[in-house]
This record gives structure tokens, sequence and C-alpha cells, in this order.
């Protein structure tokens, strides 16, 4: 299991657009992913988890993965949520 | 998991008269317990439990202010422990120097309210218990189907959200999709609510996010419900043994409480909105005393006996 500390770059947070695509790219991946944020963790593939925490830019986030691909999981996730436009 | 209560919080939620602007409201209360300090204003401290919010009503005040002004200083001093998170005076009453000073000093809040003593402790130990049940977050559906509430658990995709649909199809309610918050009460029974900000809604692939309470009525939405059923969804496997009989039960840990579970495995063709309708009406048959496989097992073993005569 790999946990990373993340700060979100992008410009109207974790909106609904971005956040599908962020659940979009976490479901290509088999391991167990969740996000957490102010103690609160939800399920990364799961769109309305990731919308329930209304997560700003600026927010930092702790993305934990569990599992064979966990590695490129996280590193793929954190990219997309540094983007800065 | 568990959150963070400030003194501020209490404030704002009871309207408390702040006594002295400098004190710390950003003090934590961490137990949910409370203490009315009897044997202490008579100085006995021994079994002082410094860690609760403290309260002073009429028989307190009453009491202390009857001893000289040397022996209430100390005993202020005593109550205004560095870990004391509050203390709060009931029925407007006159707050003595000494305290005010010494809690001054120490940067600990005193409040007040107008309520009396025996009505706000009721009220505020309702709150603290709300406040400070243990919560956590889980990936699943909650639903109430005839009264019993399941939480449907699985791994992304396997149908949660469309089995959830069709139970409202059939009348049942939904209390939330995706992400449910759980708070296990003092009784040790599981709540869920659904966060606020996906509140009645639903995420159907495909179609995208509804409102069910829009699109099929409030009596199709739930804003809380018990928990006395968890069901897990899982791919078929065929190499894994499932429960025929159901004569077996097993349990599943949520926070420190036990649920019973059920495994039921996905399979096109096996329509999981009946199945769990059943499941329900099945749950609530055993709670009335009547349990079909218990009663089949003893049906059988005397048909066996009576074959062996």
């Amino acid at each position: 299991m790999i946990k990373k500390i993340v700060t979100v770059k992008l410009k109207n947070g974790l909106h609904a657009r971005p956040a599908a695509l962020f659940v979009q790219e976490a479901n290509k991946f088999s391991a167990d992913i969740f996000v957490e944020k102010d103690e609160k963790k939800v399920n990364a593939k799961s769109i309305m988890g990731i919308m329930s925490l209304a997560i700003n830019p600026g927010s930092e986030l702790t993305i934990i993965a569990d599992g064979n691909d966990e590695e490129q999981a996280v590193i793929s996730l954190s990219a997309l949520l540094s983007k800065s436009e | 998991m568990k959150k963070k209560l400030k003194v501020s919080d209490l404030v704002e939620a009871f309207k408390l008269e702040l006594i002295c602007e400098k004190a710390n409201l950003e003090r934590l209360i961490t137990v949910s317990d409370l203490n009315r300090p009897g044997l202490e204003m008579a100085g006995f401290f021994t079994y002082y439990p410094k860690e609760r919010i403290q309260i002073l009503g009429k028989t307190e005040l009453t009491f202390i202010n009857g001893v000289s002004s040397d022996i209430r200083r100390e005993r202020m001093d005593r109550l205004a422990d560095e870990e004391t998170p509050c203390i709060i005076v009931a029925r407007d009453l006159e707050i003595p120097e000494e305290l005010l000073q010494i809690a001054c000093l120490k940067k600990i809040p005193i409040l007040r309210t107008s309520l009396n003593t025996t009505r706000f402790t009721s009220k505020l130990t309702n709150y603290l218990e709300a406040q400070l049940a243990p919560t956590i977050t889980m990936h699943g559906v909650l639903v109430d189907v005839y009264g019993v509430g399941i939480l449907i658990t699985g791994s992304s995709g396997i149908g949660k959200s469309e089995t959830a649909l069709e139970l409202v199809k059939r009348g049942h309610r939904l209390v939330a999709d995706d992400a449910v918050e759980i708070r296990q009460t003092a009784d040790d029974a599981l709540i869920g609510t659904a966060p606020e900000l996906i509140q009645h809604l639903l995420e159907i692939r495909g179609v995208g996010i509804i409102n069910v309470m829009t699109l099929f009525g409030a009596g199709a939405v739930r804003i809380h419900k018990k928990i006395t059923l968890a069901i897990q969804l899982e791919m078929w496997d065929k190499d894994k043994n499932y429960d025929r009989l159901g004569l077996e039960e097993e349990k599943i840990k949520v926070i420190d409480t036990h649920l019973p579970m059920l495994t039921i495995p996905v399979r096109p063709g096996r329509n999981l909105a009946v199945i769990i309708e059943v499941a329900a009406m099945n749950y609530r048959l055993k709670r009335m005393g009547y349990h079909a496989a218990q009663e089949f097992a003893v049906r059988l073993s005397e048909a066996i006996e009576d074959d062996a005569d």
C-alpha cells in the first residue's frame, strides 16, 4: 500500500467534469484506490464519493492505493490533480 | 475516526454567553460526559474528572458562596484545570469573582446559559453524544427495503446503484448512493446518512446523475436509516462456495458493531432487486421468530429418523 499527499492545483477544484475524468482514470487501475480529505475517506472509483468531498483548489488530499498497479495509479492520479489548467 | 469538537461549536449551538472575551475557544472537547462539581466545591478533588465540561448550577454556586474568599479561590483554581475544556454556569447565575479571575488568567472559557441546570445538562449530553459519536464513510449504497436498512457493498461497477434504482422503482427508499456516512450511536446502532452534497442523488452509468426525489417523489427517499443488514455483491466465482442453505450467519464489522452479512454473487440473469427484497423479508421473518432454513433442517432430521425406524 502506498500513500501520497497531493495539493490540488486545478483552477475550479474537482468540479463535476474534472471529477468524472479523475474517476475514469482511477477505474483504469485494478488497485483499490482511496482519496482522503479532512479525515473523510472515499473510494476514488466512485464519482459520487469524490464529489461529496467538494474538493476545492489548494486543498490537500491523500491518495491511498493498494494493489498490483498501485504505483502507476498514484503517479497518474496525482499528475491529474496537479495540472493547473 | 473521531470528529474534533471545539468549545466555539458549543457556544454557537447553544447560544451561550461568553463571559471572559480573552478565553481560548479553540479548546477541544474530547468526552461526552459532563460533571457537576458538587463534592469538588466541598474540597474533595481526589476523583475530579477534569477532562469533562463542568456545569455549575444553583446548588454548587450557593455552596461555594458560603465559604471564605481564600478557600473559594483555592477550589476555583483547582476546578479550572488546564485540561478542563470549559465551565458552564446555568440559570444566568452570578459568577464568583475568584472563578472569573482565575479562568481569565488561564484562558479557560466561562460560559453562561439561561436554561436551568437539569434541562441544559440533558440537552448538552444529547448534543455531545451525537457530535462525538465515531463515524466513517463507506463505499456502498444504503436503501430502506420493507423497513430494513440494507447497506449494499461491492466493487465499483458491480451494479449497486442500478440495484438501488430498481428497488426505488419497486417502492423502496434510497438513503445514500456511493458514499454512506455511518455514525455509531451510544447503544451501538449504526445510523447511515448521505453526505449533504449528494443527498437524493443516484449515478447511473450511461444516464448520469439523477435526482431520485424529484423523479420519484418524497416517498422514495429517506434522510437517515439504521443499518441492520449488509449485502455484499460480487462477481460470480465458480470456485467459491456460496451459501446454499442460510443456516450460517456471516458478520461484517463496521466501526465496533457487527452486522449480519449476505454475499450475493452477480451473474447475468439474476435479478438483484428481487433477491434483495426477499433477503429483507427473510430477515424480518427471522426477527419475528421464523427461520425457514432451521425449520427445514428440523423437518429433514425428523424424516431421516423416521426412515431409520
